[in-house]
């Protein structure tokens, strides 16, 4: 749907997609497992001239070429952080989808504890407010008398007796 | 003359929302029925001229007049009819045109049946309607109009995107926006009812079913524009976490909060404060969905400033209607009396945890689709923000949100008991036990997340399920009773146990679909046989064929499992002239729930074809699951209590079970 929705703001700005397919036959490794890891790091990784794409899933020319670098780094026996840290060396942070902590995206990876603690306490706050608040007013006013206490057995006694089950 | 005809429609649509926008809170404010009344003219006369406008748009597109600048740059003579029509919305002018026809249409409904309503009441919420209203007319007229002629008219058209050219375009937007501009009824009642300062029990009965029927639209078209995303688009994504699918996600995890706080109040008055700000939030969402769509920022911050006549204004409608009710809000709020209190364990306490999770999700969204946009604005350093972001903080959230989901309908109001629902829950859990001891055994050594996270799923059918067994106390009561008890449910109980089974059963299409997914990358010829997840594909042969408006290339497959052929696959590829693009058109067969899906890549010199192929267990569950959700808000909205206005004594009283 993002794609169909997305493609009504890009027909206007008016580049459509190039009809190429994401990863390839003649891209895949020999190395099944080598492949393997190529494609978890391909998902975290953005093309850069897509919307919101990620590299596995493009079909520009831009995404392909760097498919082909990630394996060519794979071959070349880096490890998955050493290929990340090439990739961000040459384009920058906005190639990963999932940004790394730090100082300018603290605020982002920080919000959803922060909202979820803020609730949590908020809730926690004004359920003892009006907890206290109603204990207050339920002294003065929930308390019986010891009258209204021997009516309202009678009254009870009286209905129990009425209705036997 | 058509396009000048809607046109002027459309001018006389602005001039009766401008009434609409002020008359009935003058009458309101006197306290002058006739003053209020004019409310419900002006709604339903306005309903009549955007439809004429609307309608003038389709009618110039089906008659194809390149002329008018919107049909000649979408739209082509040699395109099918039912695209030509779709087409209208499927730009920038005609999908604000649809927009305010909706809007219209619902300001429409309110004004013809809510004649339950208190007079003053539906005299503001028009007016708030209205203001809205006012807001787009004045949008699409000084920046976006549809009508516009081209001085010298072109003989044929720019042909609509031919991604777009799908019947799926016929149901999603239209079912997107019906969700999306039906939370502006609830966000009228609620600035009506913060005007008038008085909002009690009943304003929830009459905002609940105008806020359902919102949210059964929007859950379907989110479902419809995911499922048209699967099979248009070519690998097999189902969700991509992209902005534009995030502006619809958050109105929705704003408006089933919405659905669960308006119960509370409903039921005990109480969480009324809380419950005006979700109804103000959800419709701020989606009007930040449409800010985030229709004003190019989302391609870049930079395609947003060099053309921002569009984005500004809709930025502006956003900051005066969203600044404008929040200071509403915090002023009038603290006048609203908070109602029923009630223990920390106990249904109302459950469906304020459901509304922490689902706003924390929703927050989680908001801030990963426009932190990227705001550190660009600040700093000019550019982050991405994708899927592999919110799969890492979504999960933290889901988890104890469906783990709790199935107590909250088994607790009792006011003060429940957590230890007799989880004895109640015995069954489901045991469910979920040996649904993970099966699975693990069964994929031994595989994912180790997966059977736990389908446990979870099943745990969730299973507790609706037991909700639904405790009310017709089966197995308690003779059988015939108990089912005597299920026929006389109201029909919203059973609107949850359907929505809440939907939530497990798209888990289950989620986890399976995602974990054990079988691909194969590679090329065939003519006579190739591919396998995977045991069954075989044959390439018989490749075809050309002249469609409408494209040229196409068809692959034809023949599917066997175990030897015995189960049927034909024919992916194409289509290249439109016109606009020099292809489509890939996937090839689906469905085994049950799962499915088989070829999508076709590019031709080699030799003849041969690059395809993917998938075999994709469950898939079909992951929009199930929302069906059955929006069938069960279908059913709630059918319930007799809200159908009729105001409560009255229940006839089949000795069927109804105690809560």
């Amino acid at each position: 749907m993002r794609r169909i929705a997305a493609i009504l703001l890009t027909c206007m700005v008016g580049f459509g997609p190039i009809p190429v397919h994401a990863v390839q036959p003649d891209e895949i490794m020999a190395d099944p497992a080598k492949e393997a890891r190529a494609r978890d790091l391909s998902r975290e990784l953005r093309c850069m001239v897509c919307q919101n794409q990620s590299i596995d899933d493009s079909e520009a020319p831009l995404a392909r070429d760097l498919r082909l670098l990630v394996r060519e780094r794979i071959s070349a026996g880096d490890s998955d952080r050493q290929v990340i840290d090439f990739l961000v060396a040459r384009y920058g942070e906005y190639v990963l989808l999932k940004p790394r902590v730090e100082r300018q995206t603290l605020l982002l990876w920080l919000l959803t504890p922060l909202a979820l603690g803020g609730g949590a306490l908020g809730l926690w706050w004004q359920h003892r407010r009006r907890e206290q608040l109603a204990e207050r007013d339920g002294e003065v006013k929930l308390s019986l008398t010891p009258e209204e206490e021997a009516r309202l057995e009678k009254l009870l006694a009286a209905q129990a007796s009425d209705k036997p089950r | 003359m058509i396009a000048e005809f809607g046109h002027y429609a459309l001018v006389l649509a602005l001039a009766l929302a401008l009434i609409q926008s002020t008359v009935p809170v003058i009458g309101a404010q006197l306290r002058d029925p006739a003053l209020m009344n004019v409310a419900r003219s002006t709604a339903l006369a306005q309903l009549l001229f955007v439809a004429i406008s609307f309608g003038a748009l389709v009618m110039l597109h089906v008659l194809s007049d390149f002329s008018v600048a919107n049909v000649y740059e979408n739209s082509h003579s040699l395109k099918p009819l039912i695209y030509k029509i779709t087409g209208v919305w499927g730009n920038h002018e005609g999908s604000m045109l649809l927009w305010v026809s909706i809007l219209a249409l619902f300001g429409g409904l309110v004004a013809a049946f809510g004649n339950n309503l208190p007079l003053s009441l539906r005299a503001n919420a028009l007016a708030v309607q209205g203001w809205v209203s006012t807001a787009f007319y004045l949008f699409i007229l000084l920046t976006s109009n549809p009508f516009v002629r081209l001085a010298v008219p072109p003989i044929e058209g720019r042909d609509l995107n031919p991604i777009l050219q799908d019947p799926g375009l016929a149901v999603h937007p239209p079912m997107l926006y019906l969700g999306y501009v039906g939370f502006s009824i609830s966000f009228s009642f609620a600035i009506a009812a913060l005007i008038e300062g008085r909002i009690d029990a009943a304003w929830a009965r009459w905002v609940r079913p105008w806020t359902l029927m919102a949210w059964v639209f929007l859950t379907l078209g989110i479902a419809m524009g995911s499922y048209w995303a699967y099979y248009e688009l070519g690998w097999g994504g189902w969700w991509f976490w992209d902005p534009v699918e995030n502006a619809s996600l958050m109105p929705w995890l704003a408006g089933t909060a919405l659905l669960h706080s308006a119960v509370v109040m409903e039921k005990r008055n109480a969480l009324k404060v809380w419950t005006v700000l979700l109804a103000i939030l959800t419709f701020s969402l989606s009007l930040l969905g449409t800010f985030l769509v229709r004003s190019g920022v989302l391609t870049s911050v930079h395609a947003f400033a060099t053309d921002p006549t569009r984005g500004v204004f809709i930025l502006l409608i956003l900051c005066i209607f969203i600044g404008g009710s929040l200071s509403l809000y915090a002023w009038r709020a603290s006048s609203l009396k908070q109602g029923g209190l009630f223990a920390p364990i106990s249904r109302e306490g459950a469906l304020v945890l459901n509304n922490l999770l689902l706003s924390t999700a929703c927050a989680t969204v908001f801030i990963g689709t426009l932190y990227p946009l705001g550190l660009e604005v600040l700093t000019g350093e550019r982050i991405s923000v994708g899927a592999p972001f919110f799969n890492l903080t979504f999960a933290p959230l889901f988890v104890p949100l469906l783990l709790a989901l199935p107590f909250g309908p088994l607790m009792a109001w006011k003060r429940g008991d957590l230890l007799g629902a989880a004895q109640r829950l015995y069954a489901a859990g045991i469910a979920a036990l040996i649904a993970i001891a099966v699975l693990w055994a069964w994929t031994r050594g595989g994912s180790t997340l997966a059977p736990l996270a389908i446990g979870l799923a099943v745990f969730v059918i299973a507790g609706a399920l037991t909700d639904l067994a405790e009310r017709m106390m089966l197995f308690r009561v003779p059988l015939s009773i108990a089912l005597r008890r299920a026929f006389g449910l109201p029909r919203a109980s059973w609107g949850t146990v359907f929505a809440h089974a939907g939530v497990g059963v798209a888990l289950i299409g989620i986890v399976c679909e995602s974990t054990w997914n079988t691909e194969l990358i590679t090329t065939l010829k003519p006579g190739d046989v591919a396998r995977v997840a045991g069954y075989e594909l044959k390439l018989d042969s490749i075809n050309q064929r002249q469609g409408p408006n494209f040229g196409e290339m068809l692959a034809h497959f023949t599917v066997s499992e175990g030897g015995r052929t189960i049927g034909a696959m024919a992916p194409s590829k289509r290249s439109f002239t016109t606009r020099a693009m292809s489509t890939t058109e996937a090839a689906l067969l469905s085994r049950g729930a799962s499915q088989l899906y070829i999508s076709l890549g590019d031709t080699a010199a030799s003849g041969a074809i690059a395809v993917r192929i998938y075999h994709k267990p469950m898939v079909l569950l992951i929009w199930f699951g929302p069906v059955l959700m929006a069938f069960g808000g279908l059913l709630s909205l059918s319930d007799r209590r809200l159908r009729v206005g105001a409560p009255k004594p229940a006839r089949a009283a000795h069927l109804q079970p105690a809560e």
